[in-house]
């Protein structure tokens, strides 16, 4: 009878190990305590034992392979027995390890990066709305509409009831919030009891509260009766109608995301951020696209037939800008810091449940065509989960945007090892000042950078900006 | 010197011939001149001890229980740490592989008045006073079934009625409660001795220091038994320990407490120096520390990732090889004609299923109900009416199940 | 009833107890031939000899342990701490082991033991002297904790705890030793744990306290008495755990105000519990905030006048209680 070993539990931490190496291979005759694989735990890489006698039947896992606890690695038996086959319950095995894991990794879930629903790679605000989960913005607008009717409720609260009652230098706040009648608990019972309305009650205790002989006291002079106690208890059951509610769950913390959640917040947490913000006049970038566009955008694509997007030039003036501040190219390295010879520029693209940020090679060398094209090509990979890791590492510089969403300015976490990352907001029409003094109606692009303060300081950045902006502003500049 | 003098008063079995690895304090020489079975490299000369009387009055089927224990002791970790490795326990599982004879050679000696106390590698020792196979694996599931219903695990396997104290899970804590048991028996007017075992790393705390001079200055009928596997955790005896060239229990003569040392491979040798220890405690009422010079296979315990980082895999060989308690005493047995080499398959094959039906067991019964963590906290909680307590014990507004 | 002092009450149950059960025992340092640091055991060892009365060295934490493996087997041992202070360097015995071995054995063992000794302030010895643990040791399920005030709660506890068959935590003080009070002589007289005793009827508010703080609640519910006509009742909470929870609620429903009264430091403290246990089962009897006075929230400080003030006094007491009646001093 064969016997199925499996991923042994080896510290009392464990989860999953990684099969590093087989000590034995199928055939090898094997007792208790013949040592036949090493996997790498949590803790340290240990000597799996095997306590059965006879012959190693089948490997299961292969060397490399990362294994639940319980998943089976490979059978012992008798020579020349079948091994069994093992299909389902590796996956059981591999469903009860993934649980596990989500359990553990709960606490994490709330931490995914407030800024990071960000997408550069898109640039039409009507693709957003049909694309984009807007969850969290949602969720974020309806606590801030929970805080401002509690906080409205407040400032409804009669005042006038206690007044003259309350103690010089007592907390008001804390003891009176609202239309709440400061009363001891015994008040109120004794009060309900007596059919006594409390609020007419005048207070006796220490500010103003309403305490046992003050009820007791209007009970006697029958100054305070309710007159309509039987109606607050018909009111109860309005109380009961079902309220609406949204769909509560919890969701599994996926791979995306807590990779997400470990960069930003090593970043956030080890990278001193610091803040700045321009406005750029986005008429002449609107124009210039708009002419490109009108000429090239019908044309069949043999022809040179292309459509830029906002984003494309944007992407082309960031990587231009940075000729001109190169110190804005570096990355922190802990004993030292390195300027990067080459633009490796990265641009957020959201993707279901997450954000990915692929990257654009040596940016300032290639032009506004390759680097449109490259940058969908990218996008569309990153929609298809066909991203291949180099495609999304080793980037110099982060471009994000959430123009399309409407959002006029904000700033995000940098992407590590970058030294800042740009913030691109949408652009909108506003009223402007002219040199004149006129005030005329002007298109405004709203330009933040987040810089990382142990590589770059705030000149750095400022410098860049004004490069940035100066480009932007005058975008024939990026086609030289 | 007063230390001298007042040693030579206590200990009137000092210096006695015939029993060379038996030290005492006026015998400081000797010790000097003797390696302490711990630092000796040599495995053990095995018949050297066959003729002392505890050993001599051993029957045939005496010798093969030895046997059989030891190896029941064994299989029971083994499927132990399998159980664990499956996921079956929580917590911490220190396995007592390596060390049987130890609890065999002192526990089968053990007379009606005689009691034990040990640390938290406990399973050994339950065994070896007769608790069964399932109700210690299911103690290690957690399960109602097991030696304390699921509440202690591992380290804390007790069974008073077979005079076996519990496995307890501080270093050294232990050491004083065996002296409380020893000084009930004296107190009691009973004949008896509490062997407390505790570990090389157990020797530093303060209250192993504390109970040993209680043990000498109230001549408690206490023996201390130092499993020395060498390793107090990951810390190797050279750089936990000072300690005299006789071994950690030379430093009984601080406290003018006889002492010896005794290889923990060899049955014999143990069952002759624990012998020893017992006549004492009984006929003198005196204590003994006696260290054991032994050695675990596996990790301090299942979460030691990186015992084969302190110590080397042919240190490791070496023991397995050539001072394997059970190899040791099956070899002896073959040399005398009582057990032959078809017979121990056998007894191991039993010992083996009967681990398994162990595992069975446990696997097969059911966890505590919720209700049970409110019982044995207080005895006059479980027992009402014979208590006089009025007020509250416990303070919960309301309780997870109700 | 005979007018004695509370380290007689003591004594003649220590007494009454050995002559009783031949398992009693007490141990302790100096606890025999010296007759005791306070001369609580005075006598005790001419009288009943080595075996009753142990002389152990500075080893608290061998001694202790030592009491609870005697306790695993039946004995009876009353151990003294010369101050309840020293319990702290045998922590891992008098709280680990002696308030988890009936659990983790599954009921198969008993520790029925007797820590003793006086835990108080207020005598200039210190920081590390003057600890008053009850709120850490009732912290521990298995662990009973009781603080008696007079010398005829002192007698009727400690016999009761003699005979409890689990771990109990008895904290005396040294100003209360001298304290007389009248005792009943009957040698089964006891006071069972758990059951608190309303030292002072009244029906104003309820001053909650235990300890030596009880004399000192009495003497302010006089003051309140005699200057404002507030009439204060005290309930004497005798046993921390187990907890009287009955009176409690039954004096806070008559008088809709609690204060609560405790040499211990303020953190985690008795008062805590007992505030809680106030709001969540009287919630709607009180006429007032529940309040609390205890020790300043500081190391015990030496300095003699300044331990009085760190102290909980009677004046402070009264300063509260006019407090919670909206009365100007």
């Amino acid at each position: 009878m064969a016997e199925i070993i499996e991923m042994p539990k080896l510290s009392d931490t464990m989860t999953t190990g990684t099969l590093v190496n087989w000590l034995v291979k199928e055939g090898d005759e094997v007792s208790s305590g013949t040592m036949i694989a090493e996997v790498e735990t949590d803790k340290a890489t240990m000597e799996v034992e095997n306590f059965e006698d006879g012959v190693i039947l089948k490997l299961y896992a292969k060397e490399g392979d990362s294994v639940a606890i319980g998943e089976p690695i490979c059978a012992v038996g008798e020579k020349g027995e079948k091994a069994p086959d093992v299909g389902k319950k590796k996956k059981e095995a591999k469903k009860a390890a993934e649980e596990e894991e989500e359990k553990s990794s709960d606490d994490d879930e709330e931490e995914g990066g407030e800024e990071e629903k960000e997408d550069s790679g898109k640039e039409e605000q009507e693709d957003a709305s049909e694309e984009e989960d807007s969850g969290e913005s949602d969720g974020k607008k309806e606590k801030k509409a929970k805080k401002e009717s509690s906080s409205k409720e407040e400032e409804k609260a009669p005042s006038g009831e206690d007044d003259g009652k309350v103690r010089a230098g007592e907390t008001e706040s804390t003891e009176k919030s609202g239309d709440r009648i400061r009363s001891s608990p015994l008040a109120r019972r004794l009060a309900e009891e007596k059919g006594i309305d409390i609020a007419l009650v005048k207070g006796s205790g220490p500010g103003g509260r309403i305490v046992k002989a003050d009820v007791e006291k209007a009970a006697k002079e029958g100054t305070a009766a309710k007159d309509s106690a039987p109606a607050k208890k018909d009111a109860a059951p309005a109380a009961a109608m079902p309220v609406e509610t949204l769909e509560a769950k919890e969701l599994p913390v996926s791979n995306m995301r807590a990779a997400i959640a470990r960069a930003l917040v090593s970043s956030k947490t080890e990278a001193p951020h610091f803040y700045l913000q321009t406005e750029v006049d986005g008429a002449p970038l609107a124009a210039l696209r708009k002419s490109l566009n009108d000429g090239l955008a019908e044309l069949p694509s043999a022809q040179g037939g292309i459509k830029f997007t906002v984003n494309d030039l944007i992407l082309k003036a960031s990587a231009e800008a940075v000729r001109r501040v190169p110190a804005i190219n570096r990355s922190w390295k802990g004993d030292k810091i390195v300027q990067h010879g080459d633009v490796h520029l990265a641009f957020g693209v959201a993707v279901d449940d997450g954000l990915v940020t692929p990257v654009i090679r040596e940016a300032q060398s290639k032009g506004l065509r390759r680097i449109s094209a490259e940058a969908k090509e990218l996008i569309g990979k990153a929609r298809n989960r066909k991203l291949k890791p180099d495609e999304m590492q080793g980037s110099t510089l982060t471009v994000t945007n959430l123009g399309m969403f409407g959002i006029t300015d904000f700033y995000g976490i940098i992407n590590p090892p970058n030294a800042a990352i740009l913030s691109v907001g949408a652009t909108v029409k506003t009223p402007v000042v002219g040199k004149d003094g006129q005030i005329t109606v002007g298109h405004r692009m709203k330009v933040g950078l987040s810089g990382d303060h142990r590589v770059i300081d705030g000149a750095v950045g400022a410098q860049y900006l004004a490069a940035l902006r100066e480009i932007l502003e005058n975008p024939a500049l990026m086609l030289v | 010197m007063a230390g001298k003098s007042a040693a030579k008063k206590s200990s009137g079995s000092a210096g006695r011939k015939g029993a060379p690895a038996k030290k005492s304090a006026p015998a400081k020489k000797a010790a000097a001149e003797k390696k302490a079975a711990s630092a000796d490299k040599s495995p053990a000369e095995l018949r050297r001890y066959a003729d002392a009387p505890v050993n001599k009055a051993m029957s045939k089927s005496d010798k093969r229980k030895a046997f059989v224990d030891m190896v029941r002791i064994r299989k029971f970790e083994q499927a132990a740490l399998q159980s664990y490795q499956k996921g079956k326990m929580g917590g911490f599982l220190h396995l007592y592989i390596g060390q049987e004879a130890t609890a065999i050679g002192t526990c089968a000696l053990l007379g009606d008045h005689d009691h034990i106390i040990t640390a938290y590698r406990d399973h050994g020792h339950a065994l070896a006073v007769g608790m069964t196979m399932n109700e210690c694996m299911a103690e290690l599931f957690g399960k109602y079934t097991g030696c304390s219903k699921g509440k202690g695990g591992s380290m804390h396997f007790f069974a008073p009625e077979k005079r076996y104290w519990g496995g307890h899970g501080i270093v050294g804590g232990q050491t004083p409660l065996g002296l409380g048991i020893a000084y009930a028996l004296k107190y009691k007017g009973l004949q008896g001795c509490c062997i407390c075992f505790l570990g090389d790393g157990a020797v530093n705390q303060g209250p192993f220091h504390e109970s040993l001079n209680l043990a000498g200055l109230w001549d408690l009928p206490m023996i201390y038994v130092i499993e020395n596997n060498r390793y107090s955790m990951g810390t190797s005896q050279d750089r936990s320990s000072v300690y005299p060239e006789g071994g950690l229990a030379q430093r009984a003569e601080a406290y003018r407490i006889d002492w010896d040392t005794a290889h923990g491979e060899n049955l014999y040798e143990v069952r002759a120096k624990t012998a020893q220890a017992i006549e004492r405690a009984h006929k003198k009422s005196r204590p003994t520390v006696l260290e054991i010079a032994t050695y675990r296979y596996y990790g301090h315990s299942i979460a030691d990732a990186n015992h084969q980082k302190y110590r080397t895999k042919e240190e490791i060989l070496e023991y397995q090889r050539n001072r394997d308690p059970i190899m040791v005493w099956q070899r002896i047995l073959k040399e005398e004609g009582v057990l032959t080499e078809d017979e121990a398959k056998e007894i191991e094959t039993e010992a083996r299923n009967e681990a398994k039906d162990a595992i069975r067991f446990a696997d097969e019964s059911p966890f505590p109900p919720e209700s049970e963590i409110l019982t044995d906290v207080y005895h006059s909680v479980d027992n009402p009416g014979s208590h006089t307590n009025q007020g509250k014990i416990f303070f919960n507004d309301r309780l997870p199940w109700e | 009833m005979a007018l004695i002092t509370y380290r007689q009450a003591l004594k003649d149950a220590f007494s009454e107890e050995i002559e009783r059960d031949e398992n009693v025992f007490i141990m302790g340092e100096e606890v025999a031939q010296y007759n005791g640091a306070y001369k609580v055991t005075e006598g005790l060892w001419e009288k009943y000899g080595d075996k009753r009365l142990v002389d152990a060295p500075i080893s608290e934490a061998g001694f202790i342990g030592l009491g609870i493996g005697a306790a695993m087997m039946g004995l009876r041992p009353v151990i003294e701490m010369m101050f309840f202070s020293f319990v702290y360097v045998a922590w891992d015995q008098a709280v680990n082991n002696a308030s988890s071995l009936r659990y983790m054995s599954g009921g198969l063992m008993n520790v029925p033991l007797v820590i003793r000794g006086p835990a108080n302030g207020g005598t200039n010895v210190g920081a590390t002297h003057s600890h008053t643990p009850e709120n850490l040791v009732a912290n521990f399920p298995g662990l009973k904790c009781v603080v008696p005030v007079t010398a005829a709660d002192a007698k009727g506890l400690m016999k009761s705890s003699i005979r409890d068959n689990d771990p109990v935590f008895f904290m005396e003080s040294t100003l209360l030793y001298g304290e007389e009070s009248k005792v009943p002589e009957d040698p089964d007289f006891l006071i069972p744990l758990g059951k608190a005793d309303v030292k002072r009827e009244g029906t104003d508010l309820s001053i909650i306290a235990h300890g030596r703080s009880v004399l000192v609640a009495l003497a302010a519910a006089k003051e309140l008495k005699k200057k404002h006509n507030i009439d204060a009742e005290v309930v004497d909470l005798r046993s921390i755990r187990p907890l009287d929870e009955e009176a409690i609620i039954k004096s806070v429903k008559k008088t809709n105000r609690a204060l609560l009264v405790e040499e211990n430091k303020p953190y985690c403290g008795i008062g805590s519990q007992i505030s809680h246990l106030i709001q969540r089962r009287a919630f709607d009897y009180l006429d007032a905030p529940v309040h609390r006075i205890s020790a300043v929230d500081a190391p015990a400080i030496y300095s003699p006048p300044l331990e009085k003030v760190q102290l909980p006094e009677a004046k402070v007491i009264v300063r509260e209680a006019l407090d919670m009646q909206n009365v100007k001093a």
